[in-house]
């Protein structure tokens, strides 16, 4: 199962990613309809970028009364269906992450849904913060590279 | 009826009357001159005399983005000033990268136009629908980064400010408009416009979408150019290792870097300031302006020495230049300091650091008494460098006043104009003229003064496969470069996606976003109409051929070291080929003709 991995550490916070990810669902740019949020830390130059990772235990899925929102075991997606939604929001208030939102109009639900399996924010990201990846690999290769950091500060590199 | 790019709305704040009004924007001149540089001036001259003090209140000025902004186009954060320069009283468009020219178009507009004067400090805050002027007395004082941050918190975390420093706040005819607390509009003195006006800044959150004519030829006209600058070494891997100080090394190893105040061309130990030491041991990471694939932007910080944990941004391969090699100061440390104080404060870094270079220069030669200075101002004396940006920054000395004023005024208060690397009064950059010919053509005809990035010749006479030495051709070089900028910031891209992208492709980019059908001759076109237009600004207000000038040192004083050691430059080989290739007069005046072919009758 193919997963969005962030590497918090390329971000350099040019919001392409918002934007792709925008004029792909909606044909227009703004990047409050962009399924992906890259948070700005102007002061300290941390850009945080925050999007649905598709739990396996939704909470999301739990608390929608309507099953608008369900998981798709064989995709991975947490799948959102916009004719059942009745914009309730539970679902924003049960995310953890605040990874599912308002439209810029507040008045629609969104969500990644990983452009079927092609996400358009991953063109766009020319640093590489973020790739679309075997979930197994994001996790073995962020346990190396962090291996990789401790040994260069065990060696004093 | 305009398809996509634009939003449609000009913003127009009067700080006497405390007046808030919308207008449409006009259709045929979004056409005509495209957006941003070209369509501010537009406006602009309509509605400023050009003889007008530019710190009077009946100076505007006009914040313009371009069709492509906030998009995913490539490198499209571009914002652009247009208002009539404090330096030098010619047409002014500075600009700069970031975020703001996004957070602008998000709120609705496209142009702002601020005229008038407040009667204190004030900001205003652009939230949503809501538009407020507000009291800033609190902030009057602030370094550009504190304000951005207290702008921030008295409105919305993640709204883009607009602010100025200390040294608008006083006047400064060098002090820039700060971005988001880190980027700027750093050149002609733009911010003491603001300050003029009593206006610290601006505060700008919206929700606004953005949309362009054909969706699906503007998405492959994107990946198409996103493409072809990823495969650029500067636009695909360089400018984000290195930054733009990766040039200090290139141009250095041509003998082109202007040293000691430009009486040489060459610092044996470019390599301590260069863009690899500030990689090794400054860098903490990329910064990318709004949708840019380039992220040549610096975080940085001192690590180590006296200066040891200051944060900041750049410095950039100009302000490396300016407060290094011109300086002849080879201490990174000092130069990363002395850049940070640059930015604190809002000075251009070029011409600040091109002050300093003067005044040593100055004091070396006699003519400024230690005891107007306070101290020995004397070249390769890093700590020097530090203190003189300390007495320009405070501004509260007579010296420290002075220098606030650029090179030229100094050099004229001692009786030495002669000592300011100058066009038009304004500091020339990084590239020496007597070295590379045809940046020079390029410093003498710009029209906001001395300026490489109104036609960056070093891409073909440096970078590319022309001829440094020679005076052939520049004429026709420097006109096709000043034109393709002039149409190419007018969009609200950035001028380094022409490393990889050509005018065909922008042009693409433009047609695709505004449903203007627009080819690569047509583009061009609208350059050279915006070009002459500029120019024309400048011939109403006052400036003659007389003004296209270098400094005389470079055409008198050969260069003393390293490759291009003997070399001076000729302007006069170059100016009147230029003037003939862009249908001007030997004067330098637009004839007849050339402003009917433009569609610029009756403007003159």
């Amino acid at each position: 199962m193919k997963v969005l991995s962030i590497d918090i550490s390329k971000c350099t916070g040019c919001r392409a990613c918002e934007y792709a990810c925008s004029f792909k669902h909606t044909g227009t740019f703004n990047r409050w309809d962009s399924r992906i949020s890259i948070s700005q830390f102007l002061e300290d130059f941390v850009f945080i970028p925050t999007v649905c990772t598709q739990c396996e235990e939704a909470y999301c899925v739990n608390v929608c009364p309507t099953g608008a929102l369900s998981k798709n075991y064989e995709t991975g997606v947490v799948e959102f269906d916009s004719n059942k939604c009745i914009v309730c929001k539970q679902c924003t208030m049960a995310c953890p992450w605040g990874s599912i939102k308002l439209n810029h109009t507040a008045k629609e639900i969104i969500k990644c849904d990983l452009c079927g399996g092609d996400p358009e924010c991953v063109k766009v990201c020319h640093v590489g913060a973020l790739e679309f990846t075997e979930v197994e690999d994001m996790v073995m290769d962020k346990r190396f590279r962090s291996a990789t950091r401790l040994k260069e500060s065990v060696m004093g590199v | 009826m305009l398809k996509g790019g634009y939003v449609g709305k000009i913003l127009r704040i009067n700080l006497s009357e405390n007046k808030i009004s919308v207008e449409d924007i006009n259709e045929k001149w979004a056409e005509d001159f495209v957006g941003g540089r070209g369509y501010g001036t537009r406006l602009f001259m309509k509605e400023v005399d050009p003889q007008v003090d530019p710190l009077s209140e009946e100076n505007k000025l006009i914040l313009a983005t371009g069709p492509l902004g906030s998009t995913y186009a490539p490198s499209s954060g571009r914002i652009m000033v247009i208002t009539k320069g404090p330096l030098n009283g010619a047409i002014a468009c500075s600009n700069s990268g970031g975020h703001f020219a996004a957070d602008l178009k998000r709120t609705g507009f496209d142009f702002m136009v601020i005229e008038g004067k407040a009667e204190k400090p004030v900001y205003i805050s652009i939230y949503k629908g809501n538009i407020e002027i507000r009291d800033a007395t609190e902030l009057w004082g602030k370094t550009t980064k504190e304000t951005d941050k207290i702008l921030r918190s008295l409105t919305h975390p993640e709204a883009g400010t607009l602010e100025i420093g200390p040294a608008a706040e006083k006047l400064s005819l060098i002090s820039n408009i700060t971005f988001d607390g880190h980027r700027a509009a750093g050149r002609t003195g733009v911010g003491a416009v603001l300050g003029s006006k009593n206006l610290k800044g601006i505060s700008a959150f919206g929700t606004g979408s953005i949309t362009v004519s054909d969706n699906e030829r503007f998405a492959k006209a994107v990946y198409n150019a996103r493409d072809i600058l990823s495969k650029d070494a500067f636009s695909g891997s360089g400018g984000a290792t290195y930054g733009t100080a990766l040039l200090v090394n290139v141009i250095n190893g041509v003998g082109g870097l202007p040293a000691f105040n430009g009486h040489d061309a060459f610092l044996e130990t470019a390599d301590k300031i260069s863009g690899e030491t500030l990689t090794k041991e400054y860098l903490i990471r990329a910064e990318g302006c709004d949708s840019c694939p380039i992220t040549c932007g610096r975080v940085t910080e001192i690590r180590k020495g006296r200066y040891k944990g200051n944060k900041g941004v750049g410095p950039e391969y100009e302000s490396i230049w300016a407060l290094g090699a011109m300086c002849g100061v080879d201490d990174m440390d000092a130069v990363v300091m002395a850049n940070y104080i640059c930015d604190d404060y809002g000075f251009d870094t070029i011409s600040a650091g091109s002050t300093i270079a003067c005044a040593m220069d100055l004091f070396e030669t006699g003519y400024i008494p230690e005891g107007d200075i306070g101290f020995p101002l004397r070249f390769k004396d890093s700590n020097a460098l530090v203190n003189a940006m300390k007495l320009m920054a405070e501004q509260s000395t007579d010296f420290g006043k002075l220098l606030a004023k650029g090179s030229y005024r100094l050099a004229e208060h001692y009786g030495h104009p002669e000592f300011s690397m100058t066009s038009k009064k304004q500091e020339f950059p990084a590239y020496d003229p007597r070295a590379i010919k045809g940046i020079g053509l390029e410093y003498a005809t710009s029209n906001r003064g001395a300026c490489h990035v109104r036609g960056y010749t070093i891409a073909v006479e440096v970078l590319g496969d022309g001829d440094k030495n020679t005076y052939e051709g520049k004429a026709e070089l420097t006109k096709t470069l000043q034109d393709l900028t002039a149409a190419l910031d007018s969009t609200g891209i950035c001028l380094f996606t022409t490393f990889g992208l050509k005018g065909k492709e922008i042009a693409e980019l433009f047609a695709s976003a505004t449903g203007l059908e627009c080819d690569e001759q047509e583009f061009m076109k609208k350059g050279e109409r915006i070009w002459n237009l500029e120019k024309i600004f400048n011939i109403k207000a006052g400036f003659t051929k007389e003004d296209d000038r270098l400094p005389e040192r470079m055409e008198k004083e050969p260069i003393k070291s390293g490759p291009s050691k003997g070399e001076i430059t000729d302007l006069g080989k170059m100016l009147p080929e230029y003037y003939k290739s862009r249908g001007w007069d030997e004067n330098g005046i637009p004839t007849p003709e050339k402003l009917k072919e433009l569609g610029l009758e009756g403007i003159l």
